[in-house]
């Protein structure tokens, strides 16, 4: 398998770079940036179940830490909103790593990994809404302060360069992993994890590094999210909404590519949009849809929208070569 | 006499009300091949587990140079240079034939591109460096235990654990297997191995251990074991060596 360069990743991004220098619609900006938010907190995800192959159902635990520390350490404490928005990356990747430590050192794989993913989400949900310090069932409110130092701004576009950039580093990290060693010992545990061991792969410690990294990549959506929105409450931050969006991305777009969660938003959230236009806002229309979408794709496209376009390009070079043959032949 | 490589020393493992290895010692002598055989359900595979980390033991120790590895993780032995192979081989179905056995190589290098090369490497001295690219899941049973030998010594091991290699395998293909095999032993590879193809045994093994419902029964030179009357009886039923012998050995 062979990813990506680094030059696809600067080409790509370069690319999104120019958007809002053609359209000053806050309509399109608006929904570049969620579908980029979405492909943030997807690679996240993809770097522990695409390459990992641990399936988290509970990636809102991560969304949710990320956003309520960048959050509170503003509203409660006064800490200046970047500063904040490391630390709850910092916090999140905390939350990873215990989380990661617990699961896997009583061996939960497959369905029960996820079921305790999402059960440890859960658990942060319903704290979250009681506990004072997250302001309760209210949420918590962003004092409005539209300078750059505090991570607002008055127009769209720099949140969607700022989202993008993000992006852009997440991935490279998928990059960066997929052509390393430590990468090679992620898919192998995925793939055979008994076999793994027997060659030397620590695989409790490898899946505990990738889900430390994968935390951090979904709490820098998080912390993001809260910055974009100024508002956060216990449903947003650790509802199962952001865990659906954090699989469904890189599902649909391509487990374990570099492009796969990036593709994957922006069709996904292209679906969720028409759906919007033709059935009006019916609430939850659109996790019906992405039902139905997850269903097609696992029955259909077992690898992606990624995969698809492989499949196609080897079929065309067949394609290719059979007529060459016959011109030559 | 000198430390052996590898000993086991009265190691039992019981599951439940089965004990299936019963106190049962070993020893691996550095540089030769090394066979444990015995009929089917004597706990070969069981006592293979243990001594590659996979198991902890009920009872015993087991000793590496002399130093207690006994409930040490596999991932720890595969870096004391004991690695295993499985009996049902156990590809990374989803990965090509070069990337399988790279993740072997990794062990020691840490740069994508020499554990790359190195697997190369390896996949020629097992024959396998013609279907480098394809994918592990599309090999023959014959390469699929290719893949395991492949893998396993990628990973430099000094001790090496063959868990039936040639179980599956048609007589070309156990003809084409066994020259490898030796090629490794010359290379200076200790290798421990289950097996059931007595043929591959007797011409490679220099010792070998005899486990029967989970004891060691019988050891020493391949010729001399296979004739002990409580070998025979183990595979061929109580009393079969005495029939064996009232019938002159005309049938043998």
């Amino acid at each position: 398998m062979r990813g990506p360069s680094i030059a696809h990743i600067v080409l790509v991004i370069a690319v999104l770079a120019t958007v809002p220098l053609l359209t000053a619609s806050n309509v399109v900006l608006n929904f570049l940036t969620m579908a980029l938010l979405i492909a943030l907190v997807g690679q996240g995800w993809n770097v522990l179940g695409g390459y990992g192959g641990q399936y988290s159902f509970g990636h809102a635990a991560f969304f949710g830490t990320g956003a309520y520390v960048t959050a509170i350490l503003q509203v409660r404490y006064g800490i200046n909103a970047w500063l904040g928005f490391v630390l709850g990356i910092a916090a999140g990747a905390l939350v990873g790593a215990a989380i990661g430590a617990l699961t896997f050192r009583s061996g939960l794989k497959g369905s029960y990994f996820a079921l305790v993913t999402l059960a440890f989400a859960e658990v942060l949900r319903i704290l979250a809404s009681v506990a004072p310090i997250t302001g309760a069932g209210v949420g918590l409110l962003l004092a409005l302060d539209l300078r750059p130092q505090a991570f607002q701004f008055q127009s769209r576009a720099p949140f969607y360069w700022i989202a993008l950039a993000l992006v852009a580093v997440s991935l490279v990290i998928a990059r960066l992993i997929e052509q390393s060693r430590f990468g090679a010992w992620l898919v192998a545990v995925r793939e055979n994890e008994d076999a793994a061991k027997a060659v030397g792969v620590d695989t409790a410690r490898v899946k505990l590094a990738a889900m430390t990294i994968s935390a951090a990549i979904t709490a820098a959506g998080g912390g993001f999210y809260v910055q974009y929105f100024l508002f956060i409450d216990s449903g947003i931050a650790y509802g199962p909404w952001i865990s659906v969006e954090a699989l469904l991305a890189p599902i649909v777009g391509g487990v374990g590519t570099v492009f796969g969660p990036l593709l994957g938003a922006l069709v996904v959230k292209t679906l969720g949009e028409l759906t919007k236009l033709v059935t009006g806002h019916a609430p939850g229309l659109d996790l019906v849809i992405y039902g139905g979408v997850l269903v097609l794709v696992i029955a259909f496209a077992p690898h992606g929208i990624v995969g698809l376009l492989a499949d196609l390009r080897a079929r065309l070079a067949r394609l290719k070569s059979l007529v060459l043959e016959r011109v030559h032949g | 006499m000198a430390e052996p490589l590898l000993r086991v020393e009265r190691v039992c493992k019981r599951f439940g009300g089965l004990l299936a290895v019963d106190d049962a010692s070993l020893a691996v002598d550095a540089g030769r091949i090394t066979a444990l055989i015995g009929p089917n359900g004597a706990g070969k595979t069981t006592l293979f587990s243990i001594i590659s980390g996979f198991l902890p033991p009920s009872v015993g120790r087991i000793f590496h140079r002399g130093v207690d590895i006994t409930g040490m993780p596999p991932h720890l032995l595969a870096r004391r240079g004991i690695v295993r192979t499985f009996q049902i081989a156990q590809p990374f179905g989803g990965l090509t034939v070069h990337e399988n056995i790279t993740i072997g190589a990794h062990l020691s290098r840490r740069s994508r591109a020499d554990a790359l090369a190195a697997a190369a490497e390896v996949a020629n001295t097992v024959g396998l460096g013609d279907v480098l690219g394809r994918p592990a899941a599309s090999l023959t049973v014959a390469g699929r235990k290719r893949l395991e030998v492949a893998r396993a010594l990628a990973a430099e091991p000094e001790l090496l654990l063959l868990d039936e290699v040639l179980a599956g395998l048609n007589p070309g293909e156990i003809a084409a297997m066994v020259p490898v095999m030796r090629a490794l032993a010359d290379d200076g590879i200790t290798i421990l191995m289950i097996e059931h193809v007595m043929q591959a045994v007797m011409s490679l093994a220099e010792h070998v251990f005899v486990l029967a419902e989970g004891r060691i029964i019988a050891e020493g030179a391949p010729q001399t074991v296979v004739g002990s009357p409580r070998v025979v009886e183990a595979y061929l039923g109580h009393g079969a060596a005495k029939r064996l012998s009232a019938a002159g050995g005309a049938h043998v």
